[in-house]
């Protein structure tokens, strides 16, 4: 499905409106949207919402084994997925230009930034490595996917635990969560990327842009900083020239929001971790809302089900069971039998008809040489046989002939015309077919 | 022994924006997120002359979508088709994107649940509403509704139905392991009565967004 476009006039008014520095959704230049960090039960999921804008991420791991150049690094991998869920403009299939930039930035920013410790995922050198995969899913688009999909992966890998494994020799035991406790992942710090869109070559500035915002903007500058104020990449996009100070702002601007953001995972993590060790519920069930209309929970449901087997019984003893069809198999011959109804197999009846029908053109042909032998013309044999060879190389007109036994007969009559008066057409029809049959034999 | 029932059953409609219609459905530690697109235009390859083509996707959580989606995929269309009005719409698409969000068990069921609260919520012409039910029985024969992953593990057949809401009849059924006829008839039994809690869950929550009070 194709995006709907934005109309000139939303293009104008969007324009004007930043121009006039005010914003569609009633924020400042360098507000964010709110931000809400919820966890799943899973360790290692969660969902940020920027606004509007959800982003599903899910961390897992894998025991593999490691890159040849690296033999005792961990391998770490990032997919973000845009889901057709996010926008219908979304296909499935061949990665657009979006999904391709996107990605590339994730990785750029959370891999070779790197925060994670990969060599502490080493399990074996040169044999086994963990390999951390971080799946990230838009599940709405309403601007600013990048910061989205950072702030989730930051979040996912902060949140995830692997199980833990203890080397013996050569032998590596995983331990499942029940037996020993899974360690969480080293965290060097965490990059988040703080996304500026400009307007009219650069005269204006916003932070965070909506879908709507992003659509009317002249070019993206996308910063990932820690929260030490280390620029962990820095991109600029869609061609515009930016000054010194304009880049330099941006980055004082990225380090104060950076900072707030970094708290505000923290806080989420803590108070996760807190629930679970209290016991508590936890997961995306208990961050429904309980206030909105549009949502509702209901508790454990008891289903009678003291009847069913009841029901069952009757429904059963209510039905009619399939007639039984009792099969007489029938031996024709050793080694052979038939079932069914008893009508005649009429298989291999055609092949049975073309034998008999060769047998009879044996006898045909002893016939017409006899008949030949009788008429005494032994010439006419030889003859005979040429006609027939031509025949051989040229089948097609030998079925008209059958057809149509008048030319035929004119045409041999050239050749034998005696042979002709002693024999009907239709009694030459067979011989040649059988000819026919030894060629192709 | 504890009594079969469902677990605890939340759903939120429309959490989501961009799409026309959405829902998050939750069965226990089970959540699936639905998407619904339509009726909206359509590749004209793929365009039915006298009714609306319906697809499905079905998203996981982790790596990308395989044959086991695919199957999902399918029988969840099926459903879909079975209940939706297309011949109201001609030559368009409807679209139902499906994302596991956590799978805890009866992950089948709960992707048709979120399917039905999606498309409620976009407002589709639909002949009936449906609901997915998943029983398991045991090897003792022991039958459990609404089962978790531990108990779909250890269990000897796991069926899921789809069921309409008018005469809760059976749209579709997807089993796994062996059973016999007696045990698919009480399923069926088990999953109707099951089917009637989650339609009036349906209908309340239906009920809490368009009354006033």
């Amino acid at each position: 499905m194709r995006e709907t476009p934005l109309s000139s006039c939303e293009r104008a008014f969007l324009l004007q409106a930043i121009t006039d520095k005010k914003r569609v959704d009633g924020r400042q230049t360098y507000d964010y949207r709110n931000i809400k960090i919820t966890f799943g039960t899973e360790y290692g999921c969660c969902i940020v919402e920027l606004g509007k804008t959800r982003v599903l991420g899910q961390v897992s791991c894998e025991l593999v084994a490691p890159k040849m150049n690296r033999p005792t690094e961990g391998i770490l991998f990032f997919n973000l997925e845009l889901s057709s869920m996010a926008s219908p403009a979304f296909e499935t299939g061949r990665p657009s230009e979006l999904l391709v930039k996107l990605n590339r930035l994730l990785e750029r920013c959370l891999r070779n930034s790197k925060c994670i410790d990969t060599e502490s995922l080493c399990v074996q050198a040169g044999e086994k490595v963990w390999q951390i995969r971080v799946d990230l899913h838009l599940l709405n688009h309403e601007g600013n996917i990048m910061d989205a999909a950072s702030i989730a992966a930051v979040a996912a890998l902060c949140h995830f635990r692997r199980p833990d494994v203890s080397v013996q020799g050569e032998e590596v035991t995983v331990y499942s969560p029940e037996e020993r406790d899974p360690v969480p992942l080293s965290m060097h710090h965490m990059p988040i990327c703080v996304s500026f869109a400009f307007f009219q070559q650069g005269t204006f500035l916003l932070v965070d842009p909506s879908e709507r915002e992003e659509r009317v903007m002249d070019g993206l500058l996308v910063i990932a900083m820690n929260k030490h104020r280390e620029i962990c990449t820095i991109q600029s996009s869609g061609g515009i020239m930016l000054l010194k100070e304009q880049v330099l702002r941006c980055s004082k601007v990225a380090g104060v929001k950076v900072a707030e953001i970094t708290e505000l995972i923290q806080k989420a993590l803590e108070n996760d971790r807190k629930i679970r060790k209290e016991g508590g519920k936890f997961g995306f069930a208990e961050s429904l809302p309980d206030q909105k209309i549009t949502a509702l929970k209901i508790e454990k449901n008891v289903v009678d089900t003291s009847n069913v087997k009841d029901k069952a019984e009757k429904i059963i003893s209510e039905s009619q069971p399939p007639s039984d069809v009792v099969t007489k198999p029938v031996v024709r011959a050793v080694g052979t039998a038939q079932i069914g109804e008893g009508i005649e197999n009429t298989w291999g009846e055609l092949e049975e008809e073309e034998d008999e029908e060769e047998e009879d053109e044996d006898d045909d042909d002893a016939d017409i040489v006899s008949t030949s032998i009788e008429s005494d013309k032994v010439t006419e044999k030889p003859a005979k046989k040429t006609s027939a060879d031509i025949v051989i190389s040229d089948s097609e007109e030998e079925d008209v002939v059958i057809l149509q036994p008048e030319p035929q007969a004119k045409a041999s009559s050239s050749q034998a015309p005696e042979e002709d008066q002693d024999k009907s057409p239709v009694r030459k029809t067979p011989h040649s077919k059988k000819k026919k049959k030894r060629s192709s034999h | 022994m504890e009594e079969p029932g469902l677990r605890e059953i939340g759903c939120e409609q429309s959490p989501l924006s961009r799409p026309d219609g959405s829902a998050t459905f939750m069965q226990g530690d089970t959540s699936v997120l639905a998407g619904v697109y339509g009726p909206a235009e359509i590749k004209f390859s793929r365009e039915i002359y006298d009714k609306s083509t319906v697809e499905v996707m079905v998203r996981p959580k982790v790596g990308l979508p395989a044959i086991q989606e695919k199957n999902q995929e399918q029988l969840i269309r099926e459903t879909c088709e079975s209940v939706i009005l297309g011949t109201l719409h001609p030559r368009t698409s409807i679209t139902i994107v499906l994302q596991v969000i956590n799978d805890g068990g009866s992950l089948l069921a709960c992707f048709l649940n979120a399917a039905c609260m999606g498309m409620m919520d976009a407002g589709l012409p639909m002949r009936a509403m449906f609901c997915g039910v998943t029983c398991v029985l045991d090897s003792d024969g022991q039958l459990t509704i609404d089962p978790t992953t531990k108990e779909q593990k250890e269990s000897r057949a796991v069926l899921t139905f789809a069921i309409e809401s008018t005469e809760k009849r059976i749209l579709t059924i997807s089993s796994r392991g062996v059973y016999s006829t007696a045990e698919l008839q009480r399923c069926i039994a088990a999953a109707q009565l099951s089917a009637q809690k989650i339609f009036h869950f349906y209908r309340d929550s239906a009920k809490r967004r368009y009354s006033k009070s």
